[in-house]
């Protein structure tokens, strides 16, 4: 298992989901993906794009206007 | 028999949930792809601004591929999407929308998608008749050609009406199971989404492009006239989503926040141009767009600036200018009178 970060911070919807896809592309299962953003529907979308893809949320936090989600890479 | 792979282009509204919904149900393995353009009229979109954040902020295309249950490719086209909008072969709508050529885009896209994937065809919501543009009968089979996917494309809500398909050839769908949708009546989708138990779906057959839109329209012919080029950046097309756009002078225009959420959103562009800012009264933040701003043109734009603030009424209202670089200067003006501000510097 390895962490990786991105950062998508000053991205709009559907940007910061489009990154964490293709980022996601590139890691293996176990894997964790922090990824910062600051618009708050990514509060909704990378969850909901973790569930239709088999990905799991490990935390989502809110530090003032940004907003941190580490998700684990699933089997797919 | 393997079963059958589609991919299904999902815009997030109705017609393309059911036209998935049709054919999983004939037991196809389906999967969703979404295509993001920039000028795909999103609910964040709407979230750079403050209000109305009581709806629920969600990207239509992930909901409805999660009512689905299916998994879905969401895929940045901004840069390929610009040959789409600035040479359509087959023209505009009554705006910048090149409806026909965007759709056969997005089909040839999900045609190199399948190639690369193994999967067999393609399937799309369209409907006979119910779109001027790129939704009429006898456009139907030129997009089909002309996007390369030929009989690999299946339109379910249609497909009644239309010639036969592989997925009907091979057996993958049967074509008594598919529908004969037809016209700009939304009744029968209505019906069909009713009997799935499909009840928040998205506005149905609502826009989903700011190229459809007049006022934006205009602003990106504006751009293009003041710019001598037929050309745009990302971080171009999203300001023309925000704030006032007032253009005082030929080589300069000024996009002037209109409340907390724009300017925030505003905030991010501060390094890539000059912005002004009333500091003596609560007021927008304003981003002057264009080359060669003089001092005088500052002058100008801060006197516009004091118009839009809470200083309007007073005598002199201090603002104050900062460049990329961070340089930063105070100046004091009187507020512009509004009778003063001409209707046609509006974009």
């Amino acid at each position: 298992m390895s962490l990786h970060e991105l950062d998508a911070r000053r991205l709009l919807c559907p940007m910061p989901v489009i990154r964490t896809q293709n980022k996601a592309s590139t890691l293996a299962a176990g894997d964790q993906l922090v990824v910062t953003c600051t618009d708050p529907g990514a509060l909704s979308d990378i969850p909901a794009w973790c569930r239709i893809t088999g990905h799991k949320i490990i935390s989502s936090t809110q530090q003032g206007n940004e907003i941190i989600i580490t998700l684990e890479i699933g089997e797919t | 028999m393997t079963q059958a792979k589609a991919i299904s282009l999902i815009s997030g509204g109705l017609d393309s949930m059911l036209a998935t919904k049709v054919v999983m149900d004939q037991g196809v393995h389906v999967e969703g792809i979404n295509f993001f353009t920039g000028f795909c009229i999103e609910g964040h979109t709407h979230a750079i601004r403050s209000r109305g954040q009581k709806k629920p902020k969600r990207n239509n295309a992930l909901w409805t591929a999660e009512q689905l249950g299916i998994k879905l490719h969401i895929v940045d086209v901004i840069d390929e999407y610009k040959d789409v909008l600035l040479n359509p072969k087959h023209g505009y709508g009554a705006n910048l929308n090149p409806c026909q050529d965007c759709k056969t885009f997005m089909i040839r896209k999900a045609l190199e998608w399948i190639e690369d994937n193994g999967f067999d065809f393609i399937i799309t919501g369209e409907v006979v008749g119910q779109r001027p543009m790129s939704q009429r009968k006898d456009l139907m089979p030129v997009i089909a050609r002309e996007s390369g996917a030929g009989e690999r494309l299946l339109r379910p809500l249609s497909a009644k009406n239309l010639p036969q398909t592989l997925a009907e050839r091979e057996g993958w769908i049967k074509r008594d199971e598919m529908l004969g949708f037809n016209g700009r009546n939304r009744k029968p989708q209505m019906a069909l989404a009713a009997q799935y138990g499909f009840k928040d779906y998205a506005t149905p057959a609502g826009g989903c492009c700011f190229l459809t839109d007049e006022k934006y329209s205009k602003k990106v012919v504006d751009m293009w006239q003041h710019r001598s080029s037929r050309d745009y950046e990302f971080d171009d097309i999203m300001l023309l989503k925000v704030g006032r756009h007032i253009r005082p002078r030929p080589h300069f225009k000024m996009i002037i926040g209109r409340e907390d959420g724009e300017n925030k959103y505003m905030e991010g562009y501060r390094k890539q141009f000059i912005s002004l800012y009333t500091t003596s009264h609560r007021g927008p933040l304003v981003l002057l767009d264009g080359k060669d701003i003089s001092d005088e043109d500052i002058q100008l734009a801060g006197r516009i600036v004091a118009r839009f603030g809470q200083g309007r009424d007073a005598d002199s209202v201090t603002v104050q200018a900062q460049w990329p670089d961070g340089e930063a200067k105070d100046f004091t003006v009187s507020p512009m009178p509004a009778e003063e501000i001409i209707q046609d510097w509006y974009v």
